[in-house]
């Protein structure tokens, strides 16, 4: 018995029979015992079924996994890189998937349906707002659990302009991004020189005040209503409707597609402007300070540099964007309320980040694209599609902890530009 | 001063559910230098354990309340601590020593996962209990207003108090503690003297999903109301109590978590019940602007 | 003899630092002068470090008074501003003991980010460098320019667009020197530069320093236990122990000085006559900590 235990196939089925064995214990009660609501209180019936049918998947699924794919210390990332390509390859391959991605953007209002083009506004949403939380996360490598703060005070500064000023969309959204950016200072101001989780934990608690406010705040803010009717962009002054507007200026039948595929082109815009603002920054020196920052920030101390100002620069940056795609987000809905920005859109945020790779603007497209797009795909799963979204967050992130693509291209360079590999690249305190 | 009174018991009642939480999350901390995002929904679970045990144990014929509470209680932390164990071995082990923001990443995931399985399990709807432990002293009167110490809450902060001492003894006195202590200095070095230190870790993570579990069963039986998403607000504001106390210190996950019990019920009953939360938290933010270690926790020197 | 006294570029007056209960550093003065290499020796908790961190404003002491006298006339009185401006305004740069560079960052971006308030002002504080001004470009190219300057001076020319945490050790410590250099100092603060050495590296080294005092007419000032480095290259040399000065000269006074002695061998002060004696027996090569 001993020496059978001791043979890879006997080892792999003891350690299925223990994965089962644990599975048993985990869903005896949660899975096994459902309550059900009865007339007079809570009742109770058994699914011993379905737990059944775990425990077998467990040890059936274990057994073969062990025996066919699994092996050393960390078997799922083990698993993953013999099936999938090596990072050298993904960096190569990185140089055309850039303009690729850039390309079928542009296009793709010519041949996608409505469907896919709201996909698409959704998908760009999130990327935008990566790209933004990249500036913080990624490069300054502060962590800020509290991304969605700036993007609410965005939306709301839109709403409420329009609402008792009349202003327009394009007068708004550089407000607010100014005002997110405001915010953001504000906020960064005191707590920039607290490290580590201390930061996390403050932003997550800003985040979470700013949302209760606008939950509260019923006169001002609509609370749980929201604010609704909020004024759609016109494209230079011309509005997207029946009569006398964008379709009639330029001769063509009305459709109400017009709209979407100007939202589209809108917010493919804004996030190019936030990427094309952050690639040029991370070329000037004071992007070469964030992330000297995120190295070394009593080195940074050393050389004469400002840490406060250079994290106030970054946490400003970044709500800024976050600001901008607020603003987009407001008009797009014409509806907003508390509800669209709770802190799991901000741990989504960030999680698109770093599942991404920190620091890595395509890094940023693939994991927004993966995880929001995947989302989407699977809507018919209805509330197991969360679920799967939380466990592909967990597979990912073991697969490649540091994200999809972990690599650092240089800011400067002498002679080649060589990419620095992720394993050399600090992940910051702050 | 009546009124203050009971807002003082009420306090202390929420502060020790928050206290217990946070041990959990400062536990992890302390050892392996992570923020257990998903340890708000093991409470969660725990509560949910307990709820499904109660109805079971109540469906068998045991009638008798003590007994009844204390199968709760037991099934509750054992069964919570395997779910605590298991988030530990799939979504952190797998990850020890590496990028520090991967296990934050996988704790949201967990989290996730947590809630979204309970839910599909067992539905979205929230989970009514009838009260089980009704009664309580009239500590006071005055002009009709009574100041009450109901059971439930002499039973929470009882409970509270004997597991806190408990667990105080556990970690300064038995040889478990001893490691955990050593893994937070230097795990490769505890190692190196023959400390296992996964093992210290899974129990440090079955620990804290115990206390957590015990929090779960005051929650459910105190407020009489679950759902799937009442580990998320616990779970902050324990996680807010635990950094307000300064993470890492035991005491301090104590000291904070009544502190925000305080916070919130006087808040509450002097000012508003909407802003409960940003008195919380916005009092935490001032606290940690002025002691970056939070309350107890040591002050981190800055190596150069 | 002390040549340090006349025109100082650095004065400590009484520094202490008390950490709690603990004095690290106790009522320390000396001075630095302009044109040497200074040496801070002492045995290991001698507080040596202690005195770097707050010459260079990691630390605030308790009591005493650091003065930099610049070269343009103006003094500064580093316990008084704040860490960064004592590296941007009073022009004191300085390594670490435990190599700190960016590590993820190439060698030319750790060199690059040194010449970081130059280049901010010439980018109109980016504003301008998001435009991409001539200025800004012209300013990024001489930046560019001093970084090969100063790789070529540390020979790591051919590395300079790989990680620098890449680098061997050796190479490490030459460009966490030269990357303090970039930021134009006149005291230039080294901790334990030797410090994982090889005796062929330790003298590219000296030379290195050296340059650094004669071409850059920069001030040294380091902490070192590799004494027979700190002998030959030294002009001055304060000793410390116990957070307390015991000696103050050049080299040749310090290694014959009976405190000094004592203080390395570890014997009580009543017997430093015996240890001069043994002194004479040991040359300055055995006399390591």
């Amino acid at each position: 018995m001993a020496d059978f235990l001791n043979t890879r196939v006997g080892a792999a089925l003891k350690d299925a029979v223990l994965a089962a064995v644990v599975t048993l214990l985990l869903t005896s009660i949660m899975v096994g015992i459902k309550t059900k609501t009865e007339q007079g209180g809570l009742g109770i019936e058994g699914n011993w079924s379905l737990v059944a049918w775990m425990v077998l998947a467990v040890l059936v699924g274990r057994f073969a996994m062990s025996l066919l794919v699994w092996r050393g210390r960390n078997p799922v990332a083990n698993a993953m890189q013999s099936i999938l390509p090596k990072q050298e390859t993904v960096g190569k391959i990185g140089k055309f998937v850039g303009p690729a991605l850039l390309v079928f953007a542009l296009t793709l209002p010519f041949y996608g349906n409505r469907y896919v083009i709201d996909m698409g506004i959704l998908v760009l949403t999130y990327i935008m707002l990566g790209w933004g939380l990249n500036i913080v996360v990624g490069l300054a490598g502060l962590l800020d659990l509290g991304y969605v703060a700036f993007y609410a005070v965005g939306a709301y500064s839109y709403a409420l302009f329009a609402q008792y000023f009349d202003l327009s969309f394009w007068v708004c959204l550089p407000l607010a991004g100014i005002l997110a950016s405001f915010w953001g200072m504000i906020l960064g101001f005191p707590v920039l020189r607290l490290r580590g989780d201390y930061l996390a934990i403050v932003t997550l608690a800003f985040g979470e005040i700013i949302r209760v406010v606008l939950l509260n705040w019923y006169e001002f803010t609509g609370g749980p209503d929201g604010i609704s009717r909020i004024p759609r962009p016109s494209f230079f002054g011309l509005e997207f409707e029946r009569k006398g507007g964008f379709a009639d200026f330029f001769g063509i039948p009305y459709d109400s597609m017009h709209r979407v595929i100007f939202l589209f082109y809108l917010i493919l815009a804004l996030a190019l402007l936030t990427n094309f603002v952050t690639m040029r920054m991370r070329k000037l020196p004071i992007g070469r300070a964030w992330e000297a920052l995120r190295e070394d920030e009593i080195a940074c101390r050393s050389l004469g540099i400002n840490t406060t100002n250079t994290k106030l620069t970054a946490f400003a940056l970044g709500a800024m964007f976050g600001g901008f795609a607020g603003a987009f987000f407001a008009t797009r809905q014409g509806f907003i309320s508390p509800e669209s920005f709770t802190f799991m859109e901000s741990a989504i945020i960030l999680a698109i980040v770093v599942l991404g790779g920190l620091g890595s603007q395509l890094g940023v497209v693939v994991a927004s694209i993966v995880m929001i797009g995947g989302f989407e795909v699977f809507r018919d799963l209805q509330d197991l599609r969360m679920l799967v979204f939380g466990l592909l967050m967990v597979v990912i992130m073991i697969w490649k902890p540091r994200g999809i693509i972990s690599s650092r291209a240089p800011s400067v360079f002498l002679k080649e530009k060589k990419a620095v590999s992720g394993d050399f690249v600090a992940e910051g305190e702050g | 001063m009546e009124y203050f009174i009971q807002q003082l018991i009420n306090g202390v009642t929420l502060g020790s559910i928050y206290g217990l939480i946070a041990i959990g999350y400062t536990m992890v901390y302390g050892i392996i230098g992570m923020i257990n995002f998903a340890h708000g929904d093991i409470f969660m679970v725990g509560a949910f354990i307990a709820l499904i045990t109660l109805l079971a144990v109540v469906a068998m014929g045991i009638t008798f309340l003590p007994l009844v509470l204390l199968i709760v209680l037991i099934v509750s932390m054992l069964m919570t601590s395997v779910w605590g164990w298991s988030v530990e071995r799939i979504a952190y082990r797998p990850l020890r020593g590496s990028f520090r923001l991967a296990p934050l990443i996988t704790a949201i995931g967990m989290s996730i996962v947590l809630q979204n399985f309970v839910q599909v399990v067992q539905g979205a709807r929230v989970k009514p209990l009838p009260p089980q432990i009704t009664g309580g002293i009239t500590i006071m009167e005055k002009d009709g207003f009574l100041v009450q110490l109901s059971y439930m809450q002499i039973l929470i902060i009882v409970t509270t108090v004997l597991l806190m001492a408990g667990f105080t003894m556990l970690i300064n006195k038995t040889s478990l503690g001893r490691a955990q202590r050593a893994c937070e200095q230097d795990q490769k070095m505890a190692s190196l003297l023959g400390v296992n230190v996964d093992r210290t870790i899974s129990l440090t993570f079955v620990m804290g999903a115990a206390l957590a579990s015990v929090a779960g069963v005051m929650f459910l039986l105190y407020y009489g109301v679950i759902d799937f998403y009442i580990g998320f607000l616990a779970g902050v504001k324990a996680f807010t109590a635990a950094v307000l106390g300064g993470i890492g210190s035991l005491p301090g996950a104590m000291l904070g978590g009544l502190l925000i019990g305080l916070i919130e019920t006087f808040w509450s009953g002097y000012f508003s019940v909407e802003y409960k939360d940003v008195a919380a938290f916005s009092i935490l933010a001032i606290v940690l602007i002025f002691m970056p270690s939070g309350l107890l926790g040591k002050p981190e020197v800055e190596k150069v | 003899m002390s040549s340090w006294k006349e025109n100082p570029i650095l004065t400590v007056e009484h520094l202490t630092m008390r950490f709690g209960g603990l004095v690290a550093v106790d009522d320390l003065s000396f001075e630095v002068g302009r044109s040497d290499i200074t040496a801070l020796i002492g045995p290991n908790g001698a507080g040596k470090t202690t005195v770097f961190n707050c010459v260079t404003g990691f630390y605030k002491p308790t009591e005493g008074r650091i003065t930099m006298n610049r070269s343009n006339g103006q003094s500064y009185l580093l316990e008084r501003i704040p860490d960064f401006q004592i590296a941007h305004h009073a022009k004191v740069a300085r390594t670490f003991q435990n190599i700190r560079l960016f590590g993820g960052m190439t060698v030319l971006e750790n060199l690059m980010i040194a010449q970081h308030n130059k280049l901010m002002k010439d980018s109109l504080f980016s504003i301008g460098g998001i435009f991409g001004i001539s200025s800004f470009r012209k300013s990024e190219k001489a930046s560019v320019k001093k970084a090969t300057e100063w790789l070529e001076r540390i020979d790591l020319i051919d590395r300079a667009d790989d990680p620098a945490a890449d680098l061997p050790y050796g190479d490490q410590r030459r460009l966490e020197i030269a990357r303090a250099m970039c930021t134009n100092p006149e005291l230039l603060c080294l901790d334990e530069p030797a410090a994982g050495l090889n005796p062929r590296e330790t003298q590219d080294l000296n030379g290195l320093l050296r340059s650094i005092r004669e071409l850059d007419k920069t001030a040294v000032l380091l902490i070192e236990h590799d004494m027979s480095m700190v002998m030959e290259i030294s002009d001055h040399v304060v000793v410390l122990d116990y957070g307390v000065k015991i000696s103050d000269g050049d080299a040749a006074f310090v290694q014959n000085d009976p405190h000094v002695i004592a203080a390395y061998l570890g014997v009580d002060d009543d017997e430093v006559d015996e240890a001069e004696a043994e002194a004479k027996v040991a040359n300055a090569e055995g006399v390591k900590s």
